[in-house]
């Protein structure tokens, strides 16, 4: 366009109107054209603004002008990598059902680009020993929290539990009386054959007691393709590994916020195991003390992978638990602040889902609303992109509630 | 994400660019001592170009709007209302918040209509204005009020914004796709510069001319159809309006997973493709989750508040919000300012000394670093055990203990002059610290600089009540 004008240019028209005309269409070229032709006739020194107004009334549109869109769609080199969790008879365990996680070949819900391949999954923590959890849990489960057995078999049969996470904190060297390998890796079997859903086996965090106790566990449940919570840097790396190898489970890879300690961590664990069998957990912080620390480490991990950085391919956990550690979802504050028994729950609901957007495939939480809310958000992220009707559409603008 | 095509982004900008732009005198009336440290803090958005006053001059005039045009964010900023809490939207450099701070936290609205009671509306205006959080020295607040047409009565419409504006400072949003009731609203406040809710295929005629007429910013609503949305910023930019606000419509429920799309494909083509016509601060309108359904009011307000929340990670500029619990709003807000925070610093708290209850001469003594996230989660477990104590916060540059002693950030030099520096040795009669199990590695260190006995704690702050009431004496 700006051709045009400017073979009009003996015209001297002020700034203002060329760039009037350079950023019409061809459209509106035709109305412009006929000004200019006008121009030619009545411009003089001194009627500049009058016509400059008159150009300018004359050049809004009367229909909507077309701009087409093109889906932003990206390609990325790598995908993230498939990890399968439990075993069922056939492949050598005892589950009745598996869990595959990963397989991304997009940022996270990227669906105008590629669908979801697997939809990420929940584990409700059970712990092995008594712990402090938030009331507003608590009264979830009633006395099923008494023992791992049958707070893990209410998680199943009560809230549809897709995975359980046996949390072994009896085993810390810390408690005046901590279980032994042997007594850890009973509540292990016990737990396995109360529920036929794949198991997550976490330590307490001891890198030389949780390597002995998984020494026994991984023995104990061969075949059963548990994913084992968790392997750190300070952990003997090579033992870790291999034991997972041997018999047959997965390694969490966790890691203190920390992209470097990430990919080494990664790096080390794949010398001795498949990439198969290997998740990632760059560490969750609550909503309100580091949440977005947490967040923008897994969103470049996550980029970081399907860019093709081969030791950020592992598919993401998140402990999102965690959230409870911040004082707002447990605590009684002023009643501005609402009712615990709702704040609580979407404290844990809002961590969970900012991670979900960051790429978190795997999710290890406790309150059985967030939960709930998390796996339906899921369920919604993963239908089918413009299958909403229009017509249906409720109009909160004018409607009143 | 390639940032080659990163426009207004802040990859290819280098402070040369903007330096061979700027009058190099060296005049230092900037307050810098030479034009290239300017040029640094321009790239850096730390200051302004317009504090250099040689560049306002005259004869700068075309290299004043060369560098406007270069530093212009890929997001267009809008101010909603006037004075002291006007609100400024968009603004956006870039797409993702490891590439750079996120500007201007995504404005909250709360809605009001105009069948309420006049009560009703007070107290909701009032609760909007006074909702303030602090947290980490923060006041998280709300920031506007939304006055929807229920009745669909001018008259009415215009008596509720009238009332609405007599009580507040907020900047306010008039919700109705009528014009004529939007003039009407506007009538009643024709120098606030409100923010007009909405433009669609059908009425952005009229709604136009009255945001050309009061000169007030107007937002575009396409539920779901982004070609359409661009039209219409199209359309509506040729006809004179700069200042536009899109809406591709919330759905909270059947129809999420368009909403999440379309507000990241908005953001992506504006940041990493330089799509001008999409490069506007977006409206989010989780308020739909109350319209959508026959849910009670917990269900609806629990909705509303997570869908909410996922729009703020997903790049939301403005929220239109109908729930006003506070067990819906303090996870929002806290969530604001998390993904608003600047990535590249590290949130740290200042060193020094802590005193928890009443301590005395034989108290125990802890040392943390001042890495925010450790500082208070360490300070909220000594709290809570009411272990009357102090806590030397030694500064670590903001890193976590581990990382700290891992990259020589937090060390026995260090320490000891925390220490020293806190006075305790005149406060306290023994010489003994607590120390992070996971700065064990640097205890005997401590030890030969300090003088003081170093007593290695545990390596997660929960277990201090345990610890001193095992090892303390």
């Amino acid at each position: 366009m700006p051709e045009r004008a400017e073979k009009n240019s003996d015209l001297k028209l002020p700034p203002e109107i060329l760039d009037l005309l350079a950023g019409n269409d061809e459209l509106e070229l035709e109305d412009v054209e006929m000004i200019v032709e006008e121009l030619q006739f009545i411009y003089q020194p001194g009627v500049m603004p009058a016509l400059q107004r008159m150009v300018a009334a004359r050049a809004k549109p009367t229909s909507l002008l077309d701009a087409p869109f093109a889906l932003p769609v990206q390609k990325y080199p790598s995908q993230i990598v498939e990890v399968t969790l439990g075993a069922t008879k056939s492949q050598g365990g005892s589950r009745g059902t598996t869990v595959t996680i990963g397989g991304e070949k997009s940022p996270a819900f990227y669906t105008f680009e590629n669908p979801t391949i697997n939809s990420p999954v929940v584990s409700l923590d059970v712990f092995d020993s008594k712990v402090p959890i938030p009331k507003a849990v608590k009264t979830n489960f009633n006395d099923a929290i008494e023992d791992p057995v049958s707070w893990a078999k209410y998680a199943v049969d009560k809230f549809g539990a897709q995975m359980i996470t046996l949390h072994l904190v009896s085993i810390d060297p810390l408690n005046p009386k901590p279980s032994t390998p042997a007594e850890a890796a009973k509540t292990v079997e016990d737990v396995l054959q109360a529920v036929d859903v794949p198991l997550v086996v976490g330590g307490c965090g001891d890198p030389q007691k949780d390597l002995a106790v998984f020494e026994k566990v991984t023995a104990a449940a061969e075949g059963e393709r548990l994913l084992i919570s968790t392997v750190t840097l300070d952990m003997d790396i090579e033992k870790s590994a291999k034991l997972i190898k041997q018999y047959g489970h997965v390694a969490l890879a966790f890691s203190p916020m920390d992209l470097n300690q990430a990919r080494e961590l990664n790096r080390r664990l794949l010398e001795f195991l498949p990439k198969e069998q290997i998740i990632m957990d760059t560490t969750t912080a609550a909503l309100g003390y580091g949440l977005d620390y947490a967040y923008t480490i897994m969103e470049r991990a996550r980029l970081a992978g399907l860019m093709g950085d081969p030791e950020l391919q592992q598919p993401m956990s998140s402990g999102t638990t965690n959230a409870w550690a911040a004082r707002e979802a447990w605590q009684t504050m002023d009643p501005q602040w609402g009712d615990k028994g709702l704040r609580g729950p979407l404290w844990e609901t809002v961590t969970g889902l900012t991670l979900l957007l960051a790429g978190v495939d795997l999710f290890m939480m406790l309150h059985p609303a967030a939960v709930k809310t998390l796996r339906n958000t899921v369920k919604r992220l993963t239908e089918k992109p413009g299958s909403v009707d229009l017509s249906q559409l409720a109009n909160w603008v004018s409607t009143k509630f | 994400m390639s940032g080659k095509e990163n426009k207004g982004g802040m990859k290819q900008l280098s402070p040369i660019d903007v330096y061979t732009l700027l009058p190099k005198t060296n005049c230092k009336e900037c307050g810098e001592d030479n034009c290239m440290a300017f040029a640094t803090k321009v790239v850096n958005r730390e200051v302004n170009i317009d504090m250099c006053p040689p560049l306002l001059t005259k004869a700068n005039e075309k290299n004043y709007k060369k560098l406007k045009e270069m530093l212009k964010p890929a997001v267009k900023e809008v101010t909603v209302g006037v004075g002291e809490r006007a609100v400024k939207i968009g603004g956006k450099l870039v797409m993702y918040r490891h590439e750079f701070t996120y500007n201007n936290p995504t404005a909250i609205a709360i809605d009001v209509t105009d069948e309420m009671s006049d009560n009703e509306v007070l107290a909701r205006v009032k609760y909007t204005q006074d909702f303030t959080y602090t947290y980490i020295g923060y006041n998280l607040q709300l920031q506007m009020i939304a006055v929807r047409s229920t009745s669909n009565d001018a008259e009415k419409f215009k008596a509720t914004v009238k009332k609405v504006a007599e009580n507040t400072i907020l900047p306010i949003v008039l919700c109705s796709f009528d014009p004529a009731i939007i003039e009407s609203g506007l009538m009643a406040i024709p120098k606030a510069n409100p923010l007009i809710y909405a433009a669609n295929k059908d009425n952005w005629k009229e709604m136009a001319e009255l945001a050309l007429m009061y000169k007030c910013p107007l937002a575009v609503s396409a539920p779901n159809d982004i070609s359409l949305l661009k039209s219409m910023v199209k359309t509506l930019n040729q006809y004179g309006i700069e200042n536009l606000v899109l809406d591709p419509g919330t759905f909270t429920r059947t129809g999420l997973v368009d909403t999440i799309n379309n507000f990241t494909m908005i953001r992506r083509a504006a940041c990493n493709l330089g799509d001008e016509l999409l490069g506007f601060p977006t409206i989010g309108t989780p308020i739909a989750a109350w319209a959508e359904t026959n849910n009670s009011e917990t269900v609806n307000a629990w909705t509303e508040a997570h869908v909410a929340s996922m729009l703020v990670t997903r790049f939301v500029d403005v929220l239109i919000m109908h729930g006003t619990e506070g067990w819906a709003l303090l996870p929002l807000t806290v969530l604001r300012q998390n993904i608003y925070t600047d990535p590249r610093k590290p949130v740290a708290v200042k060193a020094g000394l802590r005193t928890f209850g009443t301590p005395d001469e034989n108290s125990p003594v802890f040392m943390t670093s001042n890495f925010a996230l450790t500082y208070y989660t360490v300070a909220q477990d000594i709290e809570s055990s009411g272990i009357a104590s102090y806590l030397i916060v030694v500064d670590s540059e903001g890193t976590a203990i581990d990382s700290g002693v891992a990259g020589r950030k937090l060390t026995a030099e260090t320490v000891a002059d925390a220490i020293k520096e806190s006075g305790l040795e005149d406060k306290v009669k023994h010489r003994k610290l607590i120390i992070p199990g996971k700065a064990s590695r640097i205890s005997g260190e401590i030890e030969e600089l300090s003088n003081w006995e170093v007593l290695v704690g545990p390596r997660d702050s929960s277990g201090i009540p345990k610890f001193v009431q095992d090892k303390w004496k």
